[in-house]
């Protein structure tokens, strides 16, 4: 059965300057690295609705990470910007002076976050790695990450402790987030707060079914720099489960992948070129480039800003529409604008004849996968 | 601009040598285009402390030595360097200014090699990179060309020297500017350029290319183009898909498939050798754009060389015909090559056709 369209409340948040808006220019609003100089600090939050696919819209809450702001959200926008929320992504700056400060405020908007949003998924990504020399990366990677880890677990006991009735069965009659309600103190009201949903409210079994969640929050570490792939990496993580009939796509991509006898096959978001979906036969799957995913998304990306300078047409538009490259006896590949919302990369064995029927068969199968580009379509087949 | 001056063949590879202040970039320089270091990586490097010798194998075996700042050596009381050593065997002198800095003490330097090798070496190309010019104005760049130049031209005519074969780039690590500046500089060296050029104009020609370029695919150097006038757009968009290129076979083609893999490629409905399954042994590729339904299209010349070309609007169902008419001039690139090499072969007279003559 296909889910409807899904609306993901999305916080970035971080001290000042780490890269926070740089990030999100790059991934959805195709800046260049280097055009991230330009940006200014975000006062207070800068919301946008990202449109991903034909189901999913993300809210955006980019939050500025002046000292004062921070406050003002952990106080009087307290429960107005923690409630329903799906996702955090936390930035710290690997280059910051100050890391004590950096894991107390951060502490503080993990305690927030349990409080009001004890589901959301929490994503921390160590940014600006490109500044450490590349022998030295892992270990300073290792060892933030170690630090950012107990803090978490700290918190969330701790949360636990001052407030027991989070974790207790009794109060979940009107699911996990009614029960938090409106929080204490009534924030004032906002235009945007009747699009909030809550992705549990969409669960196959009626919240009161459900068992109560474990309040550990589940939390991913990420070492990123906006000057390589790495990005993509933590960025199509993040959206990787937000994305609605992710098995329905999966299980599609791998009968057309067997079916034209295929290595391997990616599916990007059109704009962004995240990774939605991927598979790969045995055999592409032995592949011993196990970054090549998000190295796939940052080529195809850059190589759409050259085209877009090239032809002068704006950043966002499309930029190619067929892509093909044989390389002998070694492999052939295609990337092809697939669905409304998607481009796929298909990689195969070299031949001719294996290479034209596989491009027939992509076109043939484009409505199997019509319910990318919205909710009501249904698949034709399968 | 071929034959700009004449190249006295002399027997080895040609040479580019790299001089300039410390920290002007030239170790960043030589990292980024011989060794594909991502330009921000060079903030990592260190100061050079002695002449760095990097021997490049390619369409074209040449030599690059990065000399470090501190040594003059014009001027040097410690000891004396081997002038012929060093300049004996030249392909060009590549002097580096740090636009972002005070180069008034650079120039004054370079004047004075200038003068030297006027004197010992007058054949030598000096091709001077104004470098670093990234984050400056476009007007700012030309008022800092304009400045350095006179400043140069100046001196060396209160000298009484004219005509000296001096050229001036601007680059920067960060954009296309260093790999046009290096493709300007390594044509100047090429034996018989204009024959190239004729090849890739007749190309165009036949196929209704917009432009095409003659690439080396390691450093992303172009090595020769057909003769409409020269363009940057065009030149940046055919070097970045070289890359996209390069990115994908390092990926997708740079490892060794198991065995099993072969067997059921070749197996049924196939039933054929991967060799007879495919159309051509080289790379090659097809791009086309959504605006205007532009083709580019790229073919593998040999281990070194790629050729790119941007056809004309809505030509993609000539693509058939095209490829023919591509895989004769790849021939004809092919043979050219082989000539020249033989050319350039120890021992082998400037000039004369050698056949089979010299080999390696
Ligand atoms: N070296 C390096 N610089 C980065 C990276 N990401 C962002 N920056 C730079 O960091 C600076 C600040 O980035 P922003 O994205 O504006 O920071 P922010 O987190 O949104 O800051 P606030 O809006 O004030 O909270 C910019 O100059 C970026 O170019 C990175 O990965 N590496
Ligand atoms: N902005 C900018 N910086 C550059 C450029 N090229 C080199 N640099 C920087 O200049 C510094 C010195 O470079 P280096 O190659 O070590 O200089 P060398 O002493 O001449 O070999 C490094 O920090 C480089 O990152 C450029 O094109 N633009
Ligand atoms: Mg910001």
């Amino acid at each position: 059965q296909l889910k409807k369209v899904k609306k993901q409340k999305v916080l970035l948040m971080g001290k000042s300057g780490s890269g926070k808006s740089s990030m999100r220019s790059i991934i959805f609003s195709n800046y260049l690295a280097r055009d991230t100089r330009r940006l200014g600090a975000t006062i207070d939050i800068d919301l946008s609705h990202v449109k991903f696919l034909g189901n999913l819209t993300l809210n955006l809450w980019d939050c500025g990470g002046q000292e004062a702001f921070m406050e003002n959200y952990l106080s009087q926008q307290r429960a107005h910007v923690f409630s329903n929320v799906g996702v955090l992504i936390y930035v710290f700056d690997i280059e910051s002076r100050d890391v004590e400060r950096d894991l107390a405020t951060y502490v503080n908007i993990i305690s927030a976050l349990v409080q009001y949003s004890r589901e959301a998924k929490v994503f921390v990504l160590i940014h600006k790695m490109d500044l450490i020399q590349p022998m030295m990366r892992e270990d300073v990677f290792e060892s933030r990450a170690g630090v950012v880890r107990r803090k978490t677990a700290e918190t969330i006991a701790m949360v636990r402790k001052q407030q027991p009735e989070l974790t207790s069965p009794s109060g979940g009659s009107g699911g996990p987030m009614m029960m938090m309600g409106p929080g204490p103190g009534n924030y004032p009201h906002h235009p945007y707060h009747q699009n909030q949903h809550h992705p549990q409210q969409q669960s196959q079994n009626p919240p009161s079914a459900a068992p109560i969640p474990q309040l550990d929050t589940e939390m991913q570490l990420f070492a990123t720099s906006i000057w390589d792939q790495s990005l993509y990496k933590a960025w199509a993580s993040i959206i990787h489960d937000l994305v609605p009939n992710l098995s329905i796509i999966e299980t599609q991509l791998a009968s057309l992948g067997s079916a034209i006898c295929a290595d391997e096959i990616l599916l990007f978001e059109r704009t962004s070129f995240l990774v939605v979906s991927k598979w790969s036969s045995p055999h592409g799957d032995t592949n011993p480039y196990g970054d090549r995913f998000e190295r796939m998304s940052n080529i195809l990306k850059s190589w759409k800003h050259t085209c877009s300078k090239y032809t002068g047409t704006p950043r966002n538009a499309e930029q190619f529409s067929d892509f093909s490259y044989k390389m002998g006896a070694n492999f052939s590949m295609f990337v092809t604008k697939f669905t409304t919302n998607t481009y796929i990369l298909v990689c195969m064995p070299p031949g001719e004849a294996r290479f034209n029927s596989a491009k027939l068969n992509v076109a043939a199968a484009r409505p199997w996968f019509r319910f990318l580009d919205g909710p009501v379509i249904a698949p034709s087949s399968m | 601009p071929a034959g700009q001056s004449p190249v006295p063949q002399t027997k080895g590879k040609p040479r580019l040598l790299l001089m300039g202040q410390r920290r002007s970039g030239k170790s960043s320089i030589s990292s980024v285009v011989f060794h594909k270091l991502p330009p921000q990586e060079t903030l990592f490097l260190e100061s050079t402390a002695r002449i760095q010798k990097d021997s490049l194998n390619s369409f074209m075996d040449f030599q690059v030595w990065d000399f470090p700042g501190q040594i003059d050596i014009f001027d040097n009381p410690n000891f004396t360097f081997d002038m012929d050593a060093i300049f004996g065997e030249i392909g060009a002198l590549i002097w580096v200014i740090d636009a972002q800095d005070d180069y008034l003490e650079a120039v004054a330097r370079l004047n004075n090699t200038i003068l030297h090798l006027q004197r010992g070496y007058p054949h030598i190309n000096i091709e001077v990179f104004i470098h670093k010019v990234d984050g400056l104005s476009d007007d700012y760049k030309l008022d800092i060309q304009r400045d350095v130049t006179i400043r140069i031209q100046d001196e060396l005519s209160d000298q009484g020297v004219e005509n000296a074969p001096v050229n001036f780039h601007l680059t920067s690590i960060y954009n296309h500017s260093i790999f046009e500046a290096f493709s300007k500089v390594i044509q100047k060296l090429i034996p018989r350029l204009g024959q190239l050029e004729a090849m890739l104009t007749n190309l165009c020609r036949t196929c209704r290319f917009e432009k095409a370029y003659l690439f080396d695919v390691n450093t992303k150097i172009y090595i020769a183009t057909d003769n409409t006038p020269e363009d940057m757009a065009s030149y940046e968009i055919c070097s970045d898909y070289v890359d996209v290129i390069i990115d994908f076979t390092e990926v997708y083609g740079s490892w060794k498939r198991p065995d099993e893999w072969r067997d059921k490629v070749e197996a049924a409905p196939w039933k054929q050798g991967i060799e007879s399954q495919i159309a051509c042994e080289w790379a090659e590729s097809g791009m086309v754009l959504a605006d205007q339904q532009r083709p580019i299209m790229l073919r593998e010349v040999d281990r070194f060389l790629a050729l790119v070309a941007i056809m004309k609007e809505g030509s993609y169902d000539k693509m058939p015909q095209v490829n023919m008419n591509v895989d004769v001039v790849v021939k004809g690139l092919i043979e050219f090559f082989e000539i020249t090499k033989t050319k350039a072969t120890p021992g082998v007279v400037v000039g004369a056709l050698a056949g089979d003559g010299g080999g390696e």
